[in-house]
């Protein structure tokens, strides 16, 4: 009944020695399912595997034991040779812990965690929580205890700005606002050049004085520290882009999240990133794929009688085959010659290990 | 209920949920029901990828107002639609202020990147100034706003109450004030919640819905739970039996293939069953159910479909909720 028989499924991704699998895609289509069953099958092969998820649905978030330790990963016990540990991101204890690792003295660290702009920032304001996702993962895969780090992006379009991310503070401190905001005054506030005080003194008619203050306080705060964020934040981007990262779509087999799919298999081309595996979740299953027509004519000829209803019903699984099929088929030729893994859609939701395992089994096409 | 009462229950009707549940879908065929009872419709994407427009036949969706449907047939009613981003509220917002002077400025300097950053949710409140300006210009009967996906539509929904704390002066801090009396009045703004009939889609739903009432203040519509199995009659009956009642033959291993998909449809049923049962007991709120459509392929035709669904589910509930 299911077709994950057709390829290798996500086995390829395993076997090119990947270290990082990144799971991307649009919301609601599995990725951390998919995420935390790519982990299990790395600790079932005998990785030191850990998962790093974002946003998981709450049953599953307590069945992997998220809901203890904040943004520090926690390991799961289980029958396998390898190590299975989880952790759930925290933005804000991520960022902070970036800012005390970069801050030339606790003085400074402590100056910018005050601040109220930055709190703002570290907050899950988006574009925060891509960059620290890929602040953690690099973290994660810098630290020897593990040797498979599997993510997910958040789930929506933003999810891309992951790509991004590690160019967006780099691109932020050269930016000509901040320039002409701090290079005259190199930290003393009141020396802001007349220039830019004009310039504010419209902004805070808008939004308030404060708020203006606040953020000028931020970037006193900051200086001296760009070329230390810089720096790794292009160690970040190396990781990203390179031989020991692995980019898996996710989709489901909707025309929109197919949609949405392609867009993000775009977007990840124009970042030079060739997708390594796609996962098409919850497909309905194929029953009698070749004959809808024929079906459908059926059900009207016995229209009103069980027989009827019964090939009515067979018809109405064949067109939705029909034209998940067709969906699947073009993003396949999109991201070829990727795998292409089918999931059925299946019977519960996952939120637990056993959950897990069905889907790791559906993935890696051990049915 | 009579349909027209029904959507002239508030003036604003934002649906939220969370991604891959048809939020969209369902925004089209509640803009396309209301036209059909007479209100004069228009639906407002804030982050979409022109899926919503595309529903009714047409190409993507800009900030300038354009019509979707023309309203034919007896009591019928227009349904417009447009987008709002941040950007071009602000600019807007900006020349109404008398400076335009800056506008261009603010905009290319990156100005409102930090002004966003230092006073978090200014980009939601912008979009959701622009949107009250909209309700009481009573250019539009109803306004639909497809709200942003997942988690967002709180945050995006309690910009109004966050930017009230940080802000304490300025015509920002007035805008968040309108904004939140627009959307803490019942008779003025709705959300209609959108789900699956399944486990985790309901159990989000039901912490949304609980998180948007006691933190924002705003008032729930009914729950529209969607991509329902339509039920067939006969599906239990073994197919060997139905073909002899109508005097058919069938083909070698045709009886099994009925029988799987058969069995698989009545599962489906049940496990939806179960969890609009669930749903029930954790909410208690009116639900509208629509159908889930095996083509797969939404266009106007299936708009049609799910339009007709949404008008019989509204006939079929309780009037006057408290």
């Amino acid at each position: 009944m299911t077709m994950t028989g057709m390829t290798a499924g996500l086995n390829p991704v395993f076997d090119s020695g990947a270290e990082v699998v990144v799971c991307t895609g649009s919301g609601g289509v599995g990725k951390t399912t998919t995420a935390a069953a790519i982990a299990l099958e790395g600790a079932r092969r005998g990785r030191r595997a850990v998962v790093v998820t974002i946003d998981p649905a709450k049953r599953l978030a307590d069945a992997l034991g998220l809901t203890g330790l904040p943004n520090r990963p926690a390991r799961i016990d289980g029958a396998w040779p390898g190590e299975l540990w989880a952790m759930m991101l925290d933005t804000k204890a991520t960022f902070d812990d970036l800012v005390v690792a970069q801050a030339a003295d606790a003085a400074q660290a402590e100056r910018i965690l005050a601040n109220r702009f930055y709190r703002n920032i570290s907050g899950a304001l988006s574009g925060t929580q891509e960059y620290m996702a890929t602040e953690k993962l690099y973290d994660l895969h810098q630290d020897r205890a593990f040797d498979l780090v599997v993510v997910d992006t958040p789930p929506s379009r933003r999810a891309l700005d992951f790509l991004d991310a590690p160019g967006r503070l780099s691109r932020f401190l050269d930016h000509r606002l901040y320039r002409f905001l701090m290079a005259p005054a190199r930290g003393a506030l009141k020396a802001v050049n007349v220039a830019a005080q004009a310039f504010l003194r419209t902004v805070s008619k808008v939004v308030g004085g404060e708020v203006v203050d606040d953020a000028l306080s931020f970037f006193a705060a900051f200086q001296g520290m760009e070329d230390g964020f810089r720096a790794r934040a292009e160690m970040v981007a190396e990781l990203l882009s390179g031989h020991s990262t692995a980019f898996v779509l996710v989709a489901s087999p909707r025309r929109d999240t197919v949609a949405e799919a392609r867009f993000f298999a775009e977007r990840l081309a124009r970042s030079g990133i060739a997708v390594q595996a796609l996962v098409v979740n919850r497909v309905h299953p194929r029953f009698d794929a070749g004959l809808a027509e024929a079906s459908r004519e059926r059900a009207r000829t016995f229209a009103g009688t069980d027989l009827g209803h019964l090939y009515e019903n067979l018809a109405d699984f064949a067109l939705v085959a029909a034209r998940e099929t067709e969906h699947v088929a073009g993003l396949a030729r999109q991201v070829a010659p990727a795998p292409v893994v089918l999931v059925p859609l299946l019977r519960r939701d996952i939120h637990d290990l056993d959950g897990l395992a069905e889907v790791a089994r559906h993935l890696f096409a051990e049915t | 209920m009579d349909p027209a009462q029904f959507f002239a229950a508030s003036r604003l009707v934002i649906v939220a949920g969370k991604g891959g549940v048809g939020k969209t879908t369902v925004t089209a065929a509640l803009a396309r029901a209301a036209a059909c009872s007479g209100l004069r419709t228009l639906v407002v994407e804030v982050e979409g990828a022109g899926g919503l427009a595309s529903l009714f036949g047409r190409a993507p969706l800009s900030y300038d107002e354009v019509e979707l449907f023309a309203g034919t047939g007896e009591g019928a009613a227009t349904v417009r639609g447009r987008t709002i981003t941040p950007d071009e509220a602000l600019l807007e917002y900006l020349r109404d202020h008398g400076l335009s002077r800056v506008t261009k400025r603010l905009l290319t300097s990156g100005a409102l990147d930090v002004v966003a950053t230092a006073a978090p949710g200014i980009r939601d409140i912008l979009v959701l100034g622009k949107v009250k300006q909209l309700e009481r210009s009573g250019t539009a009967d109803l306004v639909l706003l497809d709200a942003p996906a997942a988690g967002h539509a709180i945050t995006f929904l309690l910009a109004a109450r966050a930017l009230l704390d940080a802000v304490r002066v300025g015509p920002i801090q007035s805008q968040a004030r309108d904004v939140l009396e627009l959307l803490t009045d019942p008779t003025r703004c709705q959300v209609v919640l959108v789900t699956l009939p399944e486990e985790t889609p309901v159990n989000e739903l039901v912490d949304t819905a609980f998180h948007l009432e006691d933190r924002v203040g705003v008032s729930l519509g009914p729950v529209v739970v969607n991509g329902l199995y339509r039920h067939l009659p006969g599906l239990g009956v073994d197919p060997q039996a139905a073909a002899a009642a109508s005097a058919a033959t069938l083909r070698p291993g045709e009886g099994d293939t009925l029988a799987a998909a058969a069995a698989f449809r009545l599962d489906r049923i049940d496990l939806q069953t179960m969890q609009l049962g669930r749903l029930g007991e954790r909410l208690p709120l009116a639900q509208l159910h629509l159908p889930f459509l095996f083509e797969g392929d939404l266009g106007p035709p299936e708009l049609e479909v799910l339009t007709g669904a949404v008008l019989d589910a509204i006939a079929a509930l309780q009037p006057a909720r408290p």
